[in-house]
Order: C-alpha cells, then sequence, then structure tokens
C-alpha cells in the first residue's frame, strides 16, 4: 500500500525526480521532498487557493493534485517568480502597492496572477476579479490585491514600451 | 489534511484501464482531474483501496463536432472546452454554464467527464447534459461500449448508471437547432460555490410561438432534475412574460428541495421559480423575441 513512485518533472526549469508515495499531494511533495515551502496549504481541500502553483503553465491548486499526476509536467512555484534574486515585475507590483498583509494568501495570488497576465496581459479590473474569486485573503480586503495586478500589468506594458523604444535608438558606436 | 493510502496505477490505454477495473471494479475509484475525488479522499468521505489514473490514458480527450452533435471525451478539461470554439458555436448553453463551474484553477483541471460521472446534483454540467438530452458512452471489458441517455444516466446522490467495471468514455451533446434560444441561471452564495439552485433552459420558437421547451434545475433534487410540467405549459404559447411566469410557477411547484446552511427548502423553491423565469426570458431574448 505505502509503495513509492519515481516521479519525475521539472520544477522552476529544473529537472527534479523523487520517490513518493501515491497518496502524497504535489504540495506537500514539493513542500517536504524538495524543499519548497514558499507554496503555502491553508484549507488543504481546494477552497482556499493559497497553495496555487502553476502546472504547465496553467493555475492548479497543489493539494488537489497528486505528487505522481505530476510526472512529466512542468511545474512554477512562487520560487519560481523572481530574477536572479530581484523581484520581478508583479511582485514589485504587489510591493508598490501593499498588496499583502500577513502574507499567508500571497504564493497563491501571485501565482494565478502570473496566469492570468501571461493569457491576457491587459485585463481588466473586472477580469482580475473574477480570476482571483478562488483565492481567499482574510487580511487585505482584496482591494490592494487587484490593484497590485493591474499595476503589474501596467508596468509590463511600459517596460515592453521601454524596451521597443530602446530598439528605435540610435546605436551607440562600437 | 493527508489522503488515505492507496494503491495507484496509471494506465496508458483503455484495454489496460478496463482490465484494472474488472479486476479491482468495487474497491477502485477513477482518477480524471481529482478536482472532487482528491477532497473527498482528503475528508475521508471516500476510501477506495485502488486509484486508476485516467491522465495518462490515450483517446480520451478528443473534442469534435460531428453531424448534428458534438462529441467531448471524458478527459477534455472543463477550461479546454470553456474556449473551445465548437462548444461555443454549436453549444451555447455548455459555453454559458462552464465559466460557473469552481474557479479557473479548478477548471483548469477538472474535466468534464469527471463532473458527469461524479453525479453531483447541484453541479452545473449534469443539469447541462439533462437540458441538452446528452448521451454517455461507457465502456468496461467485458460488455463492450453503450450509450445512456442522460435522463437515466443520473441516479441518485452521486449515483449514476455505470457499472464499477465501466469508464465514462465520452458524452455527445445535440449541437445547436436554429430557432432555438438557451440560457443557464444560478444562485450561489459566493461566486463560484456549487450553486444553491441552477436552472438550464432550452427554449425552441417558431412562428411566435413555444415550440418546445426543456427545463432542468440543480440543486433541489437528488439528481438534475427534468421539469416537464412546466415544459407542456409553455408548448405552443405566445412568447409572454405570463407564460414563463406561469412556466416557472409550475417548475417550481412540487420540488422538494434540500435545507442546509445554504439555504432552506422553502427558499430553494422561491430561487427555482425565480431562476426559471429569468432563463426563460433570456433565452428568449436571444431568439429576439423579448416577452
Amino acid at each position: 500500500m505505502s509503495d513509492v513512485v519515481e516521479v519525475s518533472f521539472t520544477v522552476n526549469g529544473v529537472a527534479r525526480s523523487v520517490s513518493v508515495e501515491p497518496r502524497k499531494t504535489l504540495a506537500d511533495v514539493l513542500r517536504e521532498d524538495l524543499g519548497l515551502t514558499g507554496t503555502h496549504l491553508g484549507c488543504e481541500h481546494g477552497v482556499c487557493g493559497a497553495c496555487t502553483v502553476l502546472v504547465n503553465g496553467s493555475s492548479a491548486r497543489s493539494c488537489l493534485m497528486l505528487g505522481v499526476q505530476a510526472h512529466g509536467a512542468e511545474i512554477t512555484t512562487i520560487e519560481g517568480l523572481s530574477v536572479d534574486g530581484e523581484l520581478n515585475t508583479l511582485q514589485q507590483a504587489m510591493w508598490e502597492s501593499h498588496g499583502f498583509q500577513c502574507g499567508f494568501c500571497t504564493p497563491g495570488f501571485l501565482m494565478q496572477i502570473t496566469a492570468l497576465l501571461a493569457e491576457e496581459p491587459n485585463p481588466t479590473e473586472a477580469q482580475v476579479r473574477e480570476v482571483l474569486s478562488g483565492n481567499l485573503c482574510r487580511c487585505t480586503g482584496y482591494q490592494t490585491i487587484v490593484e497590485g495586478a493591474l499595476r503589474a500589468a501596467a508596468s509590463a506594458r511600459s517596460a515592453t514600451a521601454t524596451v521597443r523604444g530602446s530598439d528605435l535608438a540610435p546605436k551607440e558606436p562600437a | 489534511m493527508k489522503l488515505p493510502p492507496f494503491a495507484y496505477f496509471a494506465p496508458s490505454t483503455l484495454e489496460e484501464t478496463l482490465a484494472l477495473l474488472r479486476e479491482h471494479g468495487d474497491e477502485s475509484k477513477l482518477l480524471a482531474g481529482g478536482q472532487s475525488l482528491v477532497p473527498l479522499l482528503a475528508l475521508r468521505l471516500a476510501r477506495p483501496s485502488v486509484l486508476v489514473d485516467l491522465g495518462h490514458v490515450a483517446g480520451l480527450d478528443h473534442l469534435a463536432a460531428g453531424e448534428g452533435s458534438v462529441t467531448i471525451g471524458a478527459m477534455v478539461t472543463e477550461r479546454r472546452a470553456e474556449r473551445s470554439e465548437v462548444v461555443g458555436a454549436q453549444l451555447p448553453l455548455l459555453a454559458e454554464a462552464m465559466p460557473l463551474i469552481g474557479h479557473q484553477a479548478i477548471r483548469n483541471r477538472g474535466t468534464v467527464g469527471g463532473s458527469i460521472a461524479h453525479a453531483d446534483p447541484s453541479a452545473e454540467l449534469p443539469a447541462v447534459a439533462v437540458a441538452l438530452e446528452a448521451e454517455m458512452v461507457a465502456e468496461s471489458a467485458q460488455r463492450g461500449r453503450r450509450t445512456i441517455p442522460a435522463e437515466s444516466f443520473f441516479q441518485g446522490f452521486f449515483t449514476t448508471a455505470l457499472e464499477p467495471d465501466e469508464v465514462l468514455v465520452e458524452l455527445r451533446l445535440p449541437a445547436g437547432e436554429s430557432r432555438t434560444g438557451v440560457a443557464f441561471e444560478e444562485a450561489a452564495r459566493r461566486h463560484g460555490d456549487f450553486a444553491m439552485v441552477g436552472a438550464a433552459v432550452v427554449l425552441r420558437v417558431e412562428s411566435d410561438r413555444i415550440a418546445d421547451a426543456r427545463i432542468a434545475l440543480a440543486g433541489v433534487a437528488d439528481t438534475p432534475l427534468r421539469r416537464p410540467e412546466a415544459e407542456r405549459a409553455l408548448r405552443g404559447e405566445e412568447v409572454t412574460a405570463e407564460a414563463f411566469e406561469d412556466a416557472a410557477t409550475a417548475a417550481a411547484r412540487d420540488l422538494s428541495p434540500p435545507s442546509d446552511l445554504h439555504g432552506t427548502a422553502a427558499y430553494r423553491r422561491h430561487l427555482a421559480r425565480v431562476l426559471v423565469r429569468r432563463a426563460l426570458v433570456r433565452a428568449a431574448q436571444r431568439l429576439g423575441v423579448s416577452p
């Protein structure tokens, strides 16, 4: 019954293999077997959204998925967002908007917003609220989280504009 | 909450799956997207000793329009169906109900077949299947394939016509007919929650009279429920607010919905009447024949 199964997948771009009991959820595999404790567990039965990660780019609740189901998948967790130790655009925007207080729900929100912005880089406030309806926060009242998501979208747009602008600038002589 | 232990199989073909079910049938559970089964395991409401994962089984994720119907493989995710152009064009009732299921992260993993086979009487997809008179295709090792009409598929709380050795392979949903308007209405305590009551309506209007109507309710009984009396009341009528009000009243009459902390039986009966009326009005508006 407690036979372990070999599971291989990619986590934040790194190939990983673990031997796990089939009954172990992906959340527990990430936290206990891989030490990635940034993924938080609130309700552990699919209600609160705190454990949201990306599976092949789509948001999923890691407490509603067995580790063995992730075999062959590409997983992204909150630890995969920062770039070279620097906050990414979304993390920076959430910080500027004071988008979290106790921070427990934050990883789940950030992963769900990441999925939204990948699909819809220019979301309306209504779209942000719709997509975030599956994530619970008991501190903020949500206003600053929604604001952070919209700010991230806006700053990603202006960054794109800057890059495009610099492409047009005359190259400095070598 | 940690899941109880079970033996895990991840077959890659339908044949292997059917052989596993033949061997373990009664003590096994099929794992589709796991969005209902995993919480049931966590809460110890289900304790199968064997779990057969359909996630790697080939040939269960097709979605295609055929002659007069759309076939959806059991393992097509709810999110894929939600975003499918075929569903948007040919199954407007399904397209409308889809975004009401749980939340995006749930629909990314949850499957159409999983929701149908789970048969939660409050869920959207079973009510849509009943309203559209869908057919479920099931297969077993010993008896091969059979087709089960939605009307006889749902038999009770979380109980279907599927035998322990059977796999739900696909759904066949009649595609949208001309002069037919549809609408799905529901009331839930919070966005994404299971509906207290849901109403699915299919309305066909010819020469300004109602030629046919189908009404199915979720959340009011141990299965999704057709309302034949209300449907009969509409046939042959002109599209008027009174006709819709009378049909809505008939749809809610004699209901014995459950009472729980989300809503009393009386409140659910009230919701059934209001939601059926709203759905009828919206279905008619889509045909440009507002009452």
